[in-house]
């Protein structure tokens, strides 16, 4: 790593100790969204805490409630109920202190790849030759400098996401919210990309919250497993992960891994199969055990 | 016609050069009357790669260059012969006649006095339609208020053709110069208004909550996400807005005007001079092709991201 690179990241873990230690609390949270049918219930009395410099994950089945309560810690939606905290301070409005990765990819098409991780610092009001600067060393420490000229639209789903991490990143905010991050890659990619979000979070020290549906990726990044229950979600297990860090993709085999996983695996699919009555009748499941004795569908219609 | 002679004599330079390859891959500078052979060789490999990379495109401009020559015939043929068979040809005048008549017109500098004159008033509407209504457009994309109020207004106007404003607008302006802009201002308006509009709406929302994470405020929103998302849209806009002046100016010169291409193309037909209205229809199928050009390189410029994929 060159002095210069040190330098930024040095900068980046100062200015998220410098501005607070990055604490998350929710608590008593509840939100509903207006639809024609009356208020929906998405999240009820959910609580949660992310302690400075702590890795946290959320699981849940589909529709319980993990984006709007990702959303509300970003500052995008309003709690109907109950309160989130970040150092203290009540959330009521999106923050560059507060940096948020989208499942879409979400950079500009209109930016190069360098004025994508620009932004945040342009934002900020610091100078063009500076934030370039800055921009080329965390593009360098994400092996994007190649690409720094690009528009994102010819990027691989695993660089755009790279890029979503840096940009994040580049204004050196107290905690790092991501939403399914990974959800749309492929699974070599995916891990690659684990274990450089793992590695990123160590150097810069700082908060994380990671929601996902894939239980692995959950155990093999978290040092914490918030659980929840079908809509409308609240959290319905806490696990700690004692896995010993730096973690290897080897420990993905061992049996601790494994008896995690399988305690997991069980809280969630009793979740999903409550969160599927309502679409999933009897009769259907019925007909997705059906035996065609290897006859085509057709022939036995 | 030359392109498409071109690619058949393609193949023949390749037997030609067979020998070289050999000396090709040697890097010591060879005798004089190597190099020059050499050199020929690479020369003709990279003519031969052009005209592989753009086989496509020279395909479609030999065709097209082809069916161009086959309209001119059929109208010179059409016109020389007077064909009458329900559409009259008697009086359509033949391709080298209009040439004649541009040849002249180019001499007397008439014709360029009236295409200058209508060159300007495309050029005062249509800036000033796209000044106006491209920021209405953005405005009322992002505050539910403005385009509360302006979009009823909008709606009713709009079904009223530009052609339909000549008489009122006669009346409005006090001068025939400035109904005729007014006319073409009127007729690029709402094209551009409208796509300003469904550019603004069809932004991506999380694009919006991602500079908004990264720390940008109401007006950076604006300039950062709303209006470079909107671009396409724009230039969308600016393109219809540019065929729809071009249309109302020529009705407004047709009717009101004593100057500009259009007045020149009736005025053609009144004093039976019919290469002149020929000469008229085709300059203003180049000035209207001319200014969508101009419209279509200025959004490169302005959006490189579209056109580097
Ligand atoms: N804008 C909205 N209006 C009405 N209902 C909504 C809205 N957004 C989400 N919901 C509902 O709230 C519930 C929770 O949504 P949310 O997106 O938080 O779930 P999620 O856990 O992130 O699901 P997924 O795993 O599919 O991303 C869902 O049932 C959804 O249908
Ligand atoms: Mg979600």
């Amino acid at each position: 790593m060159s002095e210069q690179t040190a330098g930024v990241i040095d900068n980046i873990a100062d200015a998220s100790v410098a501005s607070g230690k990055g604490r998350i609390e929710v608590s008593h949270f509840g939100l509903s969204y207006a639809s024609a049918e009356g208020p929906i219930e998405a999240v009820a009395d959910a609580g949660i805490v992310v302690e400075p410099g702590e890795f946290v994950s959320i699981i849940g089945p589909s529709g319980c409630g993990k984006s709007t309560l990702l959303n509300a810690v970003a500052g995008f939606l309003k709690p109907t109920r109950g309160t989130v905290r970040v150092d203290d301070e009540p959330v009521n409005r999106p923050s560059a202190d507060r940096g948020m990765v989208f499942q879409q990819y979400s950079l500009f098409p209109w930016k190069t790849v360098r004025e994508n991780v620009e932004f945040g610092l342009k934002m900020k009001g610091m100078e063009r030759s500076r934030r370039e600067s800055a921009a080329r060393t965390l593009l360098g420490l994400a092996g994007l400098l190649a690409f720094e000229n690009q528009y994102p639209d010819r990027l691989s789903g695993g660089m755009k996401q790279r890029v979503g991490i840096v940009r994040a990143l580049a204004t050196g905010p107290k905690v790092l919210l991501l939403d399914e991050p990974f959800g749309a890659l492929d699974a070599q990619t995916r891990i690659i990309m684990q274990q450089i979000l793992t590695n990123m979070w160590q150097r810069l020290k700082i908060s994380v919250l990671f929601v996902t549906h894939d239980i692995d990726e959950a155990i093999f990044l978290s040092d914490r497993v918030y659980c929840m229950t079908a809509r409308p979600g609240t959290i319905k297990a806490e696990i700690t992960i004692p896995l010993p860090r730096p973690r290897q993709q080897s420990m993905m085999m061992s049996s601790e891994f494994l008896a995690l996983r399988r305690g997991l695996m069980s809280l969630i699919s009793e979740e999903s199969l409550k969160a599927m009555s309502g679409e999933v009748n009897d009769d259907a499941l019925q007909g997705l055990t059906i035996d065609t004795h290897g006859h085509a569908l057709s022939e036995m219609i | 016609m030359k392109r498409a002679v071109l690619m058949r004599s393609l193949p023949a330079p390749a037997p030609a050069a067979l020998p070289s390859p050999v000396l090709a891959p040697q890097m010591q500078p060879p005798a004089p009357n190597v190099a020059s052979e050499q050199s020929l060789f690479r020369i003709n490999a990279i003519v031969r790669h052009w005209l592989l990379q753009h086989r496509d495109q020279i395909r479609t401009l030999a065709i097209g260059a082809v069916s161009l020559a086959l309209f001119l015939l059929s109208w010179h043929f059409l016109a020389t012969y007077r064909v009458s068979f329900h559409v009259r040809f008697t009086n359509v005048p033949t391709p080298v006649q209009v040439f004649q008549s541009l040849a002249r017109a180019a001499h007397n500098g008439r014709l360029l006095q009236h295409v200058v004159l209508s060159c300007r008033r495309i050029a005062l509407g249509f800036i000033i339609a796209t000044l106006i209504a491209v920021p209405l457009g953005l405005v009322m994309g992002r505050f539910r208020f403005a385009r509360d109020v302006i979009f009823p207004i909008s709606e009713v106007l709009r079904p009223i053709p530009a052609i339909a404003w000549v008489p009122m607008s006669i009346m409005l302006w006090p001068s025939n110069e400035e109904s005729i802009v007014f006319i073409t201002f009127i007729g690029s308006f709402f094209p551009i208004l409208l796509n300003t509009l469904h550019g603004m709406a069809s932004v991506d929302p999380v694009l919006v909550r991602a500079s908004q994470s990264l720390g940008a405020n109401e007006f950076a929103i604006f300039r950062e996400v709303y209006f470079p998302a909107s671009l396409p849209s724009i230039f969308t806009g600016l393109t219809v807005g540019m065929g729809v002046a071009w249309v109302s100016l020529i009705a407004a010169e047709m009717i009101s005007g004593q100057f500009g291409i259009g007045y020149f193309t009736w005025e053609a037909y009144s004093l039976v001079q019919y290469s002149d209205i020929a000469l008229g229809m085709i300059c203003i199928g180049v000035l209207g092709l001319s200014s969508s050009a101009i419209i279509r390189g200025i959004g490169r410029i302005v959006m490189p991201w579209k056109t580097n994929t």
